[in-house]
């Protein structure tokens, strides 16, 4: 179809229709009870630029992509997009404007085959009735796992992949249907030294089509490597913000950091080799069970 | 207005035990993530317990009493927690329900089995004794129920709030591996909210049965109210339960008071409790979708076109040399087997591929048979229309609970099948009380099938077309887009499905299929009453589709032999009539997991069976076609298919597994579009 093939020619350059950031996080409150998992959180994302969100574990950042997705009600706050207020838009709407995300825990189609998952993804992009009619996306949605790297598995179950490869198939699947955001919550995490290194040009090649790219990330190479701008989340509120050379050297954010390692050697610590802290089967929440607020 | 004062009393004394059977099912599902629609058969079971030891055995009152709520009841809730309900939290809701089907029919199984049908009766406690209050006579039965309610509560706050375990408990909702790390045994607090759960149902039965009466449908429905309650209370918040208890206590009582005796409105006091529950389902807040990873189901694979067709062909072929040499009874038999595979498929759809429960299939069987008649043109319009009123009737039901979990849409269906059994099918505008209505046999295109075989033959052809119909929906993009939904509703959400309507549309066409068969079993039978369409039929048909195999069109037409077999074997052998259904139940609650069924076992056989002895028999017999095992089509097309048969089989198995590996293709592995394995 022909907005995948403009997923290949980038047409996303021109579509500032309104001024200001395409994505607007304006003062955002989410509380779980008595805990506070996002606290006054305001940051933004902009068209061509790749945008870091990271912290700590339970910091809030996963809980910050429902708000923006739909998926979680904040408690407060809005989040705009290309300038509406978009607080109270359901989740397929928000997609259908262009907002596109994958998930920390996987949420690929297990009993479909890769190359199911994302001609779904391309059927409901061209709308449920439409879906009927015989598609004639085939080779576009071959060109689409060949450009992310998972070509080969193609015919493959979704929920026998290895979790690298699912996290790529979960950014096949948003292509499709070509957002002009894409939220990535843990991208790389599953992804091997040479696979990280070719998803960061893939993820610079989608920023300079255009697209407004928010990442979560606890692989700090990684988003050293490739972000505009970083913005360093904590107990639910952000401490730092900046490009990635700030963000080294801001002592706020070494010390939420360094706070959970070793203290006899923290002076040793910089930030870029902070413990990896991604954990997908598990969270931690508790070591911040009623700390919040 | 002393009689508004009694009804008062009355309304809040069954609305405590209504709370103390709430409370139970709020804890359990709390705790454990699982909603046990078996908590009212319980509450059922343990009442006949409580008869046994205290009527029968002659044990004294209050030493039954502390052995059934005691001893008993928690060993029940312990073991049902232990080795069925073990891990369902985490399953689809799908799985849940069905596990907890299975648990209702097998407890009303054993409870028929053990106790036969027979008058009997239980005291109330102190029976005689009662209080003069205000000008009227409160029972000392009375008194103890809202005592007893008052103490569960306060016992429950005090357990959840003020105790080490009650913690754990709460804690081990919001995160099991969390309630580990630090100590906890989320598993021995699941077995001891079961075994308290269960507790409460037996002290809620015990309760109630002196005026409900030991009853096992009338208790087993009990659970309806504790749904209500519950709901109210979101099935968190104990509280709000009491209050939604009180409240359809006292709506019970007020409508039992004052309703007029005759006409419609005179059967609404049937269904309080359940058009309470569809109100409070109705008003619950929009969910939330959920995120968390569901794993995908191993489907029994695609047949190939070839091979479907073939099949069907056979299937007809066989019916109709089969139906010749019946005799008519059996001829009804074998048609009311056709009508069950045909409300089966409406089951593959809905449950097999969309992943959502409906515990009102038989009851849309009825909608449309009523439709038909009705209607009252026999041809292919009237037949037609029945199957959209149906459909319309199931978007209806539908709607209001679109918003909401799969789990609120089957508890929806089960309040309306209540309603529809209850008040609307007994109306005297529908089949009315305890009478039938007659239909006439289908005419097509203007020949009216008059002989019973060729109506079956017809039927069989209908249940053909409709699984063919359902393998090409299933292969195409709204296939897909379906098993995608049953998969992740929250990616579905965030790539731009708006799953409302989706989900609307199906749950429409699967009441759409059901109608259908319910008008072609109207044809079939000539006279059709309510009580062929009574909710209980629709639990067995979940049950029986999820054993033979919910996900496939072969399992479909299985279970609707085995649907049909059930009540004549029941009939052939009334010793050991509840034993069926217990049998089925474990067999639904060692497959719920697997819904795939017998069906695919049978596959697997087939295939098993080719790999062995395929090529030596084909090469014994060259002309011949290929034999039945192998369950393929002619000798060309098996041959074709015997290798790469080979390697699927050995696929299906790594991913049942869970393994990540991709089989290595062998040097004779067929094309690509030849790796279907058997299965129509
Ligand atoms: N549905 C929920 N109910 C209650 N608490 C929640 C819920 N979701 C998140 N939380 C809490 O909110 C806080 C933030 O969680 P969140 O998942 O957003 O963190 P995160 O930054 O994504 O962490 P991680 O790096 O581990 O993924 C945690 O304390 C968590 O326990
Ligand atoms: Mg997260």
């Amino acid at each position: 179809m022909s907005s995948l093939a403009e997923t290949f020619a980038g047409s996303h350059r021109a579509s500032g229709r309104h001024d200001g950031p395409l994505l607007e996080v304006d003062h955002v409150v989410v509380q779980f009870g008595g805990v506070t998992a996002v606290n006054e959180a305001c940051f933004t994302a902009d068209p061509g630029t790749v945008t870091g969100l990271i912290g700590p574990n339970g910091a809030g950042k996963t809980t910050c992509f429902n708000v923006i997705s739909g998926l979680q009600k904040p408690t407060r706050g809005t989040v705009r997009f290309q300038g509406k207020d978009v607080s109270s838009t359901p989740v397929h709407r928000r997609s259908k404007r262009g907002m596109g995300r994958t998930f920390q825990r996987l949420e690929a189609f297990g009993s479909l085959s890769v190359r199911d998952n994302v001609k779904v993804a391309a059927d409901i992009h061209r709308g449920v009735l439409k879906g009927f009619l015989p598609g004639g996306h085939g080779k576009n949605i071959d060109a689409l796992l060949e450009r992310v790297g998972i070509a080969a598995y193609a015919d493959e179950r979704a929920d026998s992949i290895p979790t690298g490869t699912a996290r790529l198939l979960e950014l096949a699947r948003c292509l499709a249907g070509d957002p002009k955001l894409l939220l990535l919550d843990e991208p790389s995490s599953g992804l091997d030294e040479t696979e990280t290194d070719a998803f960061g040009d893939l993820l610079r090649d989608l920023a300079a089509e255009g697209r407004a790219i928010l990442m979560v990330e606890h692989d700090m190479d990684l988003v050293m490597a490739v972000c505009d701008v970083i913005h360093v989340l904590d107990f639910g509120s952000i401490i730092a913000s900046g490009d990635p050379a700030t963000i080294r050297r801001d002592p706020a954010v070494q010390k939420a950091y360094l706070g959970y390692s070793d203290e006899a050697d923290a002076d040793a610590h910089t930030v870029t080799d902070l413990p990896a802290v991604s954990d997908d089967t598990m969270v931690i929440p508790a070591a911040r069970e009623g700390v919040g607020s | 207005m002393s009689s508004f004062l009694a009804f008062t009393i009355f309304g809040l004394v069954s609305g405590a035990a209504y709370a103390i059977a709430a409370s139970g099912l709020v804890l359990t599902y709390s705790t454990t993530r699982v909603f046990n629609i078996a908590h009212g058969a319980l509450g059922m079971l343990l009442s006949f317990v409580f008869w046994d030891f205290s009527v029968r055995q002659g044990m004294p009152t209050l030493l039954a009493l502390f052995l059934v709520l005691f001893v008993v009841a928690p060993a029940i809730g312990w073991f049902l927690q232990r080795f069925v309900a073990r891990g369902l939290g985490d399953a689809p809701v799908s799985v849940s329900l069905v596990v907890t089907v299975a648990i209702l029919v097998a407890t009303l199984g054993l409870a028929q089995q053990v106790w036969p049908p027979e008058a009997r009766s239980v005291q109330p406690f102190f029976a005689g004794t009662s209080y003069e209050m205000f000008g009227f006579f409160i029972t000392a039965h009375q008194i103890i129920t809202i005592v007893l309610s008052l103490v569960v509560a306060v016992g429950l706050y005090v357990l959840l709030n003020r105790t080490r375990i009650g913690t754990a408990m709460r804690a081990s909702v919001d995160n099991p591996e969390l309630l580990k790390l630090f100590g906890g045994q989320p598993e021995r607090v699941a077995a001891l909210s079961w075994a308290i759960g269960t507790s409460l149902a037996a002290l809620a039965g015990v309760l109630l049965v002196s005026t409900v009466g030991l009853d096992y449908f009338a208790l087993l429905l009990l659970v309806i109210n504790a749904f209500a309650a519950a709901i109210l209370g979101r099935l968190q918040n104990l509280p709000l339960t009491f209050v939604g208890a009180m409240a359809l206590g006292l709506v019970t009582s007020y409508a039992s008071g004052y309703l007029p005796t005759d006409g419609l409105l005179n059967s609404v006091r049937n269904v309080v409790p359940a058009l309470f529950l569809f109100a409070v389902i109705v008003l619950m807040p929009q969910a939330q979708l959920r995120i968390g990873q569901v794993k995908g189901i191993v489907s029994a694979p695609l047949p190939s076109p070839f091979k479907a067709l073939s099949w069907s062909g056979a299937l007809l072929l066989g019916v109709a040399l089969v139906a010749g040499a019946l005799s008519e009874a059996n001829l009804l038999l074998v048609g009311t087997a056709a009508t069950y595979a045909i409300v089966m498929l409406s089951l593959v759809l809905l449950t097999g591929y969309g992943g959502h429960v409906s515990l009102a299939q038989i009851t849309f069987v009825g909608v449309g048979a009523l439709a038909y008649i009705k209607i009252d043109s026999p041809n292919l319009v009237g037949l037609l229309l029945a199957g959209l009123v149906a459909a319309g009737v199931g978007a209806l039901v539908a709607l209001p609970v679109i918003r909401l979990t799969g789990l609120y849409l089957a508890l929806a269906t089960l309040a309306f099948a209540v309603i529809m059994d209850r008040m609307i099918f007994q109306a005297d505008f529908a089949f009315g009380f305890n009478g039938s209505l007659s239909a006439e046999r289908l005419s097509i295109l203007g020949y009216q099938v008059d002989s019973t075989a060729g109506y079956v033959w017809v039927m069989a052809v209908f249940f053909v077309l409709m699984g063919l119909a359902l393998l090409v929906v299933r292969a195409g993009p709204l296939g897909r887009m379906l098993v995608a939904l049953r998969d992740s509703p929250a990616a579905c959400g965030t790539l731009g499905l708006d799953q409302r309507w989706f989900r609307v549309g199906l749950f429409a066409a699967s009441a759409g299929m059901a109608g259908i068969a319910g008008a072609l079993y109207a044809g079939l039978r000539g006279t059709v009453g309510a009580a062929e369409f009574q909710f209980f039929g629709s639990f067995t048909l979940l049950l029986l589709a999820v054993v033979f195999g919910v996900t496939s069109v072969t399992g479909a037409a299985l279970g609707g032999v085995g649907l049909m077999m059930l009540p004549v074997l029941q009939a052939d052998y009334p010793g050991i009539a509840g034993l069926f259904f217990v049998v089925i139940a474990v067999g639904a609650i060692l497959l719920a997991r697997d819904p795939n069924g017998l069906a695919n076992q049978l596959f697997r056989l087939g295939r098993l069976l080719d790999r062995r002895f395929g090529n030596r028999i084909r090469e014994r017999i060259p002309v011949l076609p290929v034999p039945g095992g192998s369950l393929g089509g002619m000798r060309e097309q098996a041959r074709a298919e015997h290798d790469a048969n080979a390697a699927a089989d050995q696929s299906l198995t790594t991913v049942g597994l869970g393994g990540g590996a991709a089989t290595t293709p062998g040097p004779d592995q067929g094309p690509a579009e030849n790796k279907e394995p058997a299965g129509v």
